[in-house]
């Protein structure tokens, strides 16, 4: 029988990571996911993990990078300023190819910003965020049980791609509680399995083998590019197979809202709202951000007269909803920001409006 | 026939590309002699930083991480936590350590992190074209300064030793020059000196390395040879700031 508690997004999200396999969390505090580094200091060490209270976010970033190419299971949580601050070392796990798996814990921005749920970091979070040519795997949970099934499934992606991955939660969801499951306990990696499991790890070549150097330097410009084209084939790969969504009542709907994480919650209860005045309302929830579902918006009906776009930034999703309505549809966008949150009699109204004037 | 110099087995065998009379290459040489005499070559994890020494991987036979610029003790923490028992270090430069990454050397120490750092110190950003160091003397010309340093520009010099040797952590701290063959012997002694703190698992080695950066200081090799003993060695005393006892004989 599955174990059931009533749990705290923030560490009902460690918990899952350490029952992933992680024996190792880096971390800084920031608001509003300070209970994953006092979960971790707590629970590491009793399973013989380690937890270290980095003097920074870029600290923290390069401890995980040394971890994870030393071949172990690394966990890293921060909110949004935070990930910016780890953003060079991101771009350097995904040139080494690294598997780290990163909690951002989304609040209100630009700069240092509020300590209120946001995704304004779809941007950063989708579209690299540090430089060069790279993709960051990117799930988006609207639940704290999704969060942590999705947390247990990103390590393995993260192990098979050999990239960094990444859940988009935001602050409602790490600050709420609910009932969850708890998922099965993986247990770590013994560290003599290491070179089994990662033979590509560093443990030292024991004059066994040839000395690893990892490196994302390459002063030969013509060598990087064949880099970069040797590795750019699984981001082709992952666009076929992990863009992951859910549909609700797309078959008859005159509108459908395009919402991810937990504003998309706050979505179904308007859509409700707006069935009983007789406006037929269906959505397309991405849980993948990046690869976005771009094929989900082929199983929109003839019916369907408006694409709306929900979500606490301005716009920033719109531009990946526009790009998969392929100009079939007009879009339009409800949204709050800076820490605000949409209220479902919000999103009626303003569907409403936007329904009037096309 | 007995052997009386051979190929140190911690250098692999490929074309050094410093310039010449750069004292990398003996410093290189120097860890990865006293890794091999150790026999711990096959256990031993590098980080190599950001700076000349950014092909330090090329070069040295051990498994090597390079680290984004300045967050080598960082990296090394990481490494450290999953490795404990392996022989971890990290290679900085001036520019790496002592300005970009002075709170990942600072804290590392502050923990007492069981690794090595070796602190290749020649008073100038050498990769990027002879920039001014946090390390630069004052008068010393660099592209970013070319009447000299100056205190009101600039400050003082920053004294890295000094600074990490006030850390409880950091068990053992010596600066030493490598612009004489009897310096070098030193060099190598402080080296063996900070892998037996690891060793021993006492807390964090600090060995800084007065280094020749000819290229950039506009010298001839020997002259910037000298350019160490008449210049650097005065500002940054040639010393043994801290060493436990168990290591000290």
């Amino acid at each position: 029988m599955k174990e059931k508690k009533l749990m705290k997004g923030n560490e009902a999200f460690a918990l899952a990571a350490i029952r992933s396999g992680c024996r190792f969390y880096f971390g800084y505090p920031i608001t509003p996911q300070n209970e994953i580094p006092e979960y971790m200091s707590r629970e590491l060490p009793k399973i013989g993990g380690s937890f270290i209270q980095a003097e920074s976010e870029l600290a923290a970033i390069n401890m995980a990078y040394g971890a994870a190419a030393s071949g172990g299971r690394v966990f890293i949580s921060s909110s949004s300023p935070g990930i910016a601050l780890m953003q060079e070392s991101i771009s350097i796990l995904a040139s080494v190819q690294l598997p780290v798996v990163i909690l951002n814990v989304m609040r209100g921005g630009p700069g240092i910003g509020s300590i209120q749920p946001a995704q304004g970091d779809y941007n950063q979070v989708t579209r690299g965020g540090g430089n060069g040519d790279y993709h960051v795997i990117v799930y988006a949970p609207n639940s704290i049980q999704e969060a942590m099934d999705m947390i247990a499934k990103a390590y393995d992606v993260a192990d098979e791609y050999r990239n960094p991955v990444m859940i988009a939660a935001d602050g409602m969801l790490g600050q709420m509680m609910e009932p969850v499951d708890l998922p099965e306990d993986k247990g770590g990696i013994k560290a003599g399995d290491i070179t089994k499991v990662k033979p590509w790890a560093l443990t030292g070549h024991k004059d066994m083998r040839d000395r690893i150097a990892m490196n994302s330097v390459w002063l030969k410009q013509d060598q990087l590019e064949d880099y970069i084209n040797s590795y750019w084939p699984k981001y082709e790969k992952a666009e076929q197979e992990l863009a992951e969504y859910e549909t609700r009542s797309l078959q008859a709907a005159e509108v459908v809202f395009v919402s991810f994480g937990s504003t998309s919650r706050i979505t179904l209860e308007a859509m409700r709202l707006l069935e009983r005045e007789g406006i037929k309302a269906g959505l397309i929830r991405p849980k993948t951000l990046w690869p976005f579902p771009f094929h989900a918006f082929d199983e929109i009906s003839a019916k369907t007269k408006q694409i709306i776009s929900v979500e606490l930034s301005k716009g920033q999703m719109m531009q990946d909803v526009k790009l998969a309505v392929s100009g079939r549809w007009p879009v339009g966008l409800i949204s709050r920001v800076g820490g605000m949150l949409l209220d479902p009699l919000e999103i009626v109204l303003k569907t409403k409006e936007i329904l009037e004037v096309r | 026939m007995r052997t009386v110099f051979e190929y140190t087995k911690g250098m692999r065998d490929t074309e050094m590309t410093y310039c010449p009379g750069c004292t990398h290459g003996i410093a290189h040489r120097l860890i990865m002699e006293v890794l091999g005499e150790k026999n711990v070559l096959g256990s031993t994890i590098g980080v190599s930083p950001v700076g000349c020494s950014i092909v330090a991987h090329r070069f040295m036979n051990v498994d090597m991480l390079e680290s984004p610029h300045g967050r080598a003790p960082a990296v090394a923490s990481g490494i450290k936590r999953v490795h404990p028992d392996n022989f971890v270090f990290t290679y900085q430069g001036d520019g790496d350590l002592a300005s970009i990454g002075t709170a990942e050397i600072v804290h590392a120490a502050h923990r007492g992190e069981k690794f090595c750092t070796f602190f290749v110190n020649n008073a100038i950003y050498g990769m990027t074209g002879g920039q001014m160091a946090p390390t630069t003397l004052i008068g010393q010309k660099s592209t970013t300064c070319v009447d000299g340093r100056t205190k009101e520009q600039a400050g003082m010099p920053v004294k890295m030793s000094e600074l990490i040797a006030t850390i409880d952590g950091a068990v053992f701290v010596e600066r030493v020059a490598l612009n004489s063959p009897g310096n070098v012997r030193k060099a190598k002694k402080a080296i063996e000196k900070a892998f037996d703190v690891q060793e021993k698992k006492l807390g964090f080695a600090f060995v800084e390395l007065l280094s020749s950066c000819p290229t950039n200081w506009g010298l001839p090799p020997v002259d910037a040879l000298g350019w160490i003993k008449e210049n650097l060695i005065p500002y940054y005393p040639v010393k043994q700031f801290r060493c436990p006892q168990e290591v000290s004989l």
